[in-house]
């Protein structure tokens, strides 16, 4: 029992409700979004801090144990997820002091953008299966808000979709989980692992795995179900789409990880097979997104699919290497991502364009944007020694171990060409002669770019410092590759 | 033509109140029989609806001077200090307590926390669907 485990939730869920209260008070609504998130991150490092002393935190709610209860746990993943979507969110909310407009702000912007944190924040930490599906829900509904906060046309059009879809794979999920409940009787995320590992996961159970693939999948924007992704992130303003980029897909990536290493892991030829063919699919078309588009938004955004499927070729390899590379991998990714989208609103605030071909010749009048653009790009190409490397190198070393050499092929292919789409961007966008007289003074963009700046120094300690963050990620993975130990935290306290 | 709503308005001006009372009964009903927050704020937002169907939305706001969104943010409020309760007491969240207690009038009940948390939601169901219904309401 530790109730610590449940604060990085608890804490955003008081900060956006003592927000509606001052929903007309702009200023005083800035003041206590920054600061509650700042606490956030203190309390999320904390909890790292002490999962790393302690082990796996458990926390029975409402003192029904597991596995009659639900129990929030919060293991290395978890607690690192939290920690990074934390500083994320404090990131983006700085950015949108500058960005997101008073009519937004006055509109409920910032307690929705709480509600966001509590439902990723929770998905991460949950240890019940339904009780996933309700944060899922959460985020999902403060997602619909901010997607559609504005109300333009490009808006209105893209959240229907994204509704629609989501409200699909919302009824999946519960019919996923209903199919489960009914083969196993239990909804405890450790207990449904147990259960299984007893009867040695049978078809039906394979096929349940199956189908919660495509519910993440959905989510999460890997191959055939991406297609709602390049519109939806499309629309909504830059510091919205960077949360979204950064944080909703990851949601869905983080579940499959706990799913298929947790439950599903007994009939790997199978599922995981399947899941590294997904995988490799999902990168072919992020790269080709990524390299036909002439838009920045769009570029980053298959840049997000490309990710997704690296981050899941690591999984479907299933062995210690490829899986901490996974977690380093989707870290970096977390941070980069947002990093850059946060970059190219910049941009496009600057030259009033979203398309390459109308800017030209930033580096002249704001060096500073381009070289922590220039930074963030050959991060997320991966370049040594910055954040993607170590991710990459650890996922491929574990493909070459398992004889995985297609996999490996793609995703070093695909490096190469998201260094391309990156570099086209800032060979394009900064190079060049200014194809306009850009009225933007230094000392706005400047304030847009603190939060920028910020992520990047953190990705590139985290690229430089992977050293001594390994201990941790080591831990993660331990409690991946062996559920017994989770099984044990949770069920045995 | 001025539609003629004599008998909706006399009828409603009863019904109003047994409909809100009823609400509460099914609210306090709700933890050992069938009710609860939700079905009784579902209820008591009814009786204000029916009240808007009759008048309008200005002589309701004259009767009820609420501002239903501040209503979704208390009731999040109340029920969510309920949950961080257990924090105080060093048990794990959301872990309710009840005492049975001799009271005068009411005789030999329960108090339940569960109660709290219920006055939150029964809050949160009124504040919401009177902002939704409003908000369709104001653009005709």
């Amino acid at each position: 029992m530790n109730n610590l485990t449940f604060m990085p939730v608890l804490w955003p869920l008081f900060t956006g409700i003592l927000l509606i209260f001052f929903a007309k008070k702009i200023k005083l609504q800035r003041g206590i979004s920054l600061f509650s998130s700042l606490i956030g991150i203190v309390i999320s490092f904390y909890l790292v801090i002490t999962v790393h002393n302690q082990g796996i935190l458990t926390l029975g709610v409402g003192s029904w144990d597991a596995p009659f209860g639900i129990v929030i746990v919060a293991d290395m993943l978890s607690s690192l997820l939290v920690l990074t979507t934390n500083i994320i969110g404090f990131a983006i909310l700085l950015y949108s002091f500058y960005s997101i407009g008073e009519e937004r702000e006055r509109h409920y912007y910032y307690p929705v953008f709480q509600f966001l944190l509590i439902g990723v924040n929770g998905a991460f930490l949950t240890g019940d299966l339904f009780n996933l599906f309700v944060f899922f829900e959460v985020m999902l509904m403060a997602s619909y808000v901010l997607l559609v906060l504005g109300g333009t046309k490009i808006q209105l059009r893209e959240s229907l979709k994204y509704i629609i879809v989501n409200v699909l794979s919302s009824s999946f999920f519960v019919i996923m989980v209903a199919y489960l409940y009914s083969v196993v009787g239990t909804l405890n995320m450790a207990d449904i692992s147990q259960r299984i590992s007893e009867v040695n996961q049978p078809g039906i159970i394979s096929v349940i795995a199956i189908g919660f693939l495509i519910v993440f999948g959905l989510k999460g924007a890997i191959f055939p179900l991406f297609q709602w992704l390049p519109g939806s992130y499309y629309a909504p303003p830059i510091p919205v789409m960077a949360l979204f980029g950064a944080l909703l897909t990851k949601v869905g990536i983080y579940s499959i990880f706990r799913t298929y290493t947790l439950m599903f892991y007994h009939d790997q030829d199978f599922t995981h097979t399947f899941l590294a063919i997904l995988a490799i699919l999902t990168i072919i078309i992020g790269v080709i997104g990524a390299i036909a588009y002439w838009d920045v938004k769009k570029i980053i955004i298959y840049n997000i699919i490309i990710a997704v499927g690296v981050i899941l070729f690591g999984i479907s390899v299933m062995n210690e290497q490829a899986l901490s590379g996974s977690i380093l991998y989707i870290i970096h990714d977390m941070l980069i991502k947002a990093a850059l989208f946060l970059l190219v609103g910049i941009m496009i605030k600057i030259s009033g364009s979203d398309d390459l071909r109308d800017m030209g010749g930033l580096i002249k009048q704001y060096p500073a944007v381009a070289w922590t653009f220039f930074i963030a790009a050959i991060s997320l190409a991966g370049i040594p020694p910055f954040s993607g490397f170590a991710g990459k190198l650890l996922i491929l070393q574990g493909a070459a171990e398992k004889g995985a050499y297609l996999g490996m092929a793609v995703i070093l292919i695909s490096s190469l060409m998201v260094l391309y789409s990156v570099m086209k961007i800032f060979m394009n966008g900064f190079w060049g002669t200014p194809k306009a007289d850009y009225a933007l003074t230094n000392g706005k963009v400047n304030k847009m770019l603190v939060p920028a700046v910020l992520l990047v120094i953190i990705s590139v300690l985290f690229g430089v410092g992977t050293e001594s963050v390994y201990p941790y990620i080591t831990q993660a993975v331990d409690s991946l590759m062996n559920p017994e130990i989770y099984n044990k935290a949770v069920l045995k306290e | 033509m001025k539609q003629n709503d004599l008998i909706l308005q006399t009828v409603t001006k009863v019904a109003a109140f047994v409909i809100l009372l009823f609400a509460v009964a099914i609210f306090l009903g709700g933890h050992y029989s069938p009710g609860g927050g939700f079905v009784g704020g579902l209820m008591t937002s009814a009786a204000i609806v029916l009240l808007l169907l009759a008048f309008d939305i200005k002589t309701v706001t004259g009767i009820l001077p609420i501002d239903y969104k501040l209503m979704i943010g208390s009731g999040l409020f109340i029920s969510s200090l309920t949950v961080a309760g257990g924090l105080f007491f060093g048990v794990p969240l959301m872990t309710h307590v009840y005492q049975y207690v001799d009271l005068p009038l009411l005789g030999h009940i329960s108090l339940h926390t569960a109660v709290l948390f219920d006055l939150g939601v029964y809050l949160v169901v009124v504040g919401v669907t009177m902002t939704i219904i409003q908000t369709i309401g104001e653009s005709e």
